[in-house]
């Protein structure tokens, strides 16, 4: 820098215009550099709850196969919450995901089994069932200007009861529908969205002795469950959507004020309603990966998870106001879900602590976040 | 042409707006030129609201005639207002106090890059104007990724108006900008509505502080109950007179001298 009158911790070269220091503001430290960013506290929560696994579990969670088995359960998980945080973060609820997950898988077996549908056509047309319901979902928040707590609480019941009457009556009576993954048929798209991918990767690791393996030369982790790379993949998209995009800064102003927004021009209903059928495909997308990978759909899929899916965004920095959130926050999120719902078996701990351990941690990242958001925004 | 760039930036001749029953403005005439800072001068209810309303697009007049350089307009979304080169900066800022500057600044008009479904926004090249145009207005944004919340209110509206100006409004209006802020804060806010008045922009000023009004004003309309009781040039009235006329008559002269001195 030119100009030695700059404070040398002034880290920005920015043209030498004259400045107007005020004393009363002190330097951005790197400290608030970080804490300004949401997902912050997942990341602490997610290094926190390791360590305790760590000195308190059996050393087997922590190989290949134990990591794996954490991360199924987080990447069902986690595709709702990111879906989740993203809405939560346009400042709207959906309560009805779970339930979605339970109806779609029904509509999802159904396309395979009664209309006997080629897998893609059915995937295809559950996605477009769930966009529509999404969209119906979001359209009735926006019109009626009711709480989309409330209108997405309906659709909790109404899917739910749908899915349990739709499926007695494809079935004649059951609650289950069985076959799907017999009548799927094989193929890409069926390795797209079952069983694991990178088993070449795994093999050859196992051969050369970098991972676990049987005797007779398998490894014993075979790859990487697909749902895990959806997980992944849809973590970095909803990251760079949201960080990188136009569609990201609006669904920010979204959420952080609707008034605001609609004022500077941003299309706040067509974002909300994007939004909302976001939501209900990423709950289309469980179904089809849960279902393919059970064989087999019932009422009860998908119970309780829109309530998961919320704790996980929230863990993730999520603020319940809107408009203040991260995804990579409730990727971080899920995980935390999954190695504590799992790794409890791995511990001396009576597993029924899960739920104990779910509300305190919840609690902990809403008081967290709170105080977050008047760092942010300078409330005192 | 001569006469289009002649004509006035916004000229509005008799527009009345009903809600239901409810007579909001019962014709109202106002002009604003080029280079003017225009004041809108009125009591709680005489309208000033519903006025701006109109002028940005969020209302459509019941009748009455709108012109935007000479030539006759319908708005039908804030959208249109904006394109046609009419920006409001809202008493509630149209800001959102969770959003950086620079995500605020260029919020509804990101600039993007790249081919879709891979187009992106450059952060860094807004990051750097928003800087910049901060710079220009004097306000040493040390860290664009800040909070809009942690700026105070007076820097607050001048970002709104700062990004108003950057898009390439022609005319500003600015609703009760000043109505919140201290004196320091306000006195940073008058000078800049001056240096935006010296970029040859109109100025359509909204407050019921007069003294506000008369430190910047060119011209001055007073609104009563949705009706324009007159315009004035600055140096056609007093600030006294400006200040009775807006409250509608004798009644706070009275009290003004039963309290020995100017409300």
């Amino acid at each position: 820098m030119a100009d030695t009158t700059q404070p040398t911790a002034d880290l920005s070269p920015a043209p030498a215009v004259k400045k107007i220091q005020d004393e009363r503001l002190r330097e951005v430290s790197f400290l608030t550099k970080i804490m300004r960013r949401p997902e912050l506290g997942a990341l602490a929560g997610l290094v926190l709850v390791a360590i305790f696994f760590f000195s308190t579990a059996d050393a087997s969670m922590f190989t290949l196969a134990g990591i794996m088995n954490i991360l199924s359960p987080a990447s069902q998980l986690g595709i709702l919450a990111i879906a989740a945080a993203l809405l939560m973060i346009g400042g709207e609820f959906d309560l009805s995901i779970g339930s979605m997950v339970a109806f779609t898988g029904l509509v999802f077996g159904a396309f395979i089994t009664l209309s006997g549908w080629p897998l893609l056509l059915a995937i295809a047309g559950t996605l477009a069932v769930a966009a529509v319901l999404g969209g119906l979902n979001g359209q009735m928040v926006i019109r009626t200007r009711l709480p989309s707590f409330i209108v997405t609480l309906a659709f909790l019941f109404i899917l739910r009861g749908l899915s349990l009457v739709g499926l007695k009556w494809a079935t004649g009576g059951s609650t289950q529908m069985r076959g799907i993954g017999d009548q799927a048929g094989e193929g890409i798209v069926r390795e797209l969205f079952s069983g694991v991918a990178f088993e070449g990767v795994f093999s050859w690791l196992a051969a050369h002795d970098v991972i676990a393996k049987f005797p007779n030369g398998q490894p014993t982790v075979t790859g990487v469950p697909v749902s895990i790379v959806w997980f992944v993949g849809f973590a970095l998209l909803a990251t760079w959507l949201l960080l990188r995009t136009r569609a990201g800064n609006w669904i920010f102003a979204a959420g952080g004020d609707a008034n605001a927004a609609r004022n500077s021009g941003v299309p706040v209903d067509r974002v909300k309603t994007a939004l909302f059928m976001l939501t209900a495909c990423a709950a289309a997308l469980v179904a089809v990966l849960t279902v393919l990978d059970a064989g087999s759909t019932d009422a009860r899929r998908g119970f309780q998870k829109e309530f998961e899916a919320i704790i996980a965004a929230v863990i993730g920095g999520c603020l319940l106001t809107g408009g203040y959130g991260s995804a990579i926050g409730a990727f971080f999120g899920a995980i935390i879900f999954g190695m504590v719902s799992i790794g409890l078996t791995y511990t001396r701990f009576d597993s029924d602590w899960f739920q104990v351990f779910l509300g305190a941690m919840l609690l902990l990242a809403v008081l967290f976040n709170n105080f977050i958001r008047r760092k942010v925004t300078g409330e005192r | 042409m001569d006469t289009a760039s002649n004509a006035p930036l916004i000229d509005i001749r008799n527009v009345v707006k009903h809600f239901g029953s409810v007579i909001a403005l019962s014709g109202v005439s106002l002009t604003v030129n080029r280079g003017e800072v225009m004041c809108l001068l009125g009591d709680n209810g005489a309208g000033k609201s519903t006025l701006i309303k109109t002028l940005s697009g969020v209302h459509r007049p019941t009748s009455g005639e709108f012109l935007v350089d000479g030539r006759n307009v319908t708005f039908l979304s804030p959208r249109d207002a904006l394109d046609a080169g009419i920006a409001t900066v809202y008493q509630d800022l149209a800001m959102i106090p969770l959003m950086s500057v620079t995500r605020n600044f260029f919020m509804g008009r990101e600039p993007v890059k790249g081919v879709w479904p891979f187009r992106f926004v450059d952060f860094d090249h807004c990051d750097a104007v928003t800087r910049e145009e901060m710079h220009k207005i004097g306000i040493d944004v040390r860290d664009p990724h800040q909070a809009v919340g942690t700026l105070s209110g007076g820097e607050r509206q001048c970002v709104a108006i700062a990004r108003a100006v950057y898009f390439g409004a022609k005319v500003l209006i600015l609703d009760e900008p000043t109505s919140a802020l201290g004196v320091a804060q306000t006195s940073m806010v008058l000078k800049y509505i001056h240096q935006v008045r010296q970029k040859g922009l109109g100025v359509i000023f909204i407050t019921h502080n007069v003294r506000h009004a008369y430190a910047v004003g060119d011209r001055f309309t007073v609104l009563n109950r949705g009706k324009t009781l007159g315009t004035y040039k600055k140096s056609e009235i007093e600030i006294e007179a400006l200040q009775n006329l807006m409250a509608g008559g004798k009644e706070l002269q009275a009290v003004s001298e039963e309290l020995g001195g100017m409300v």
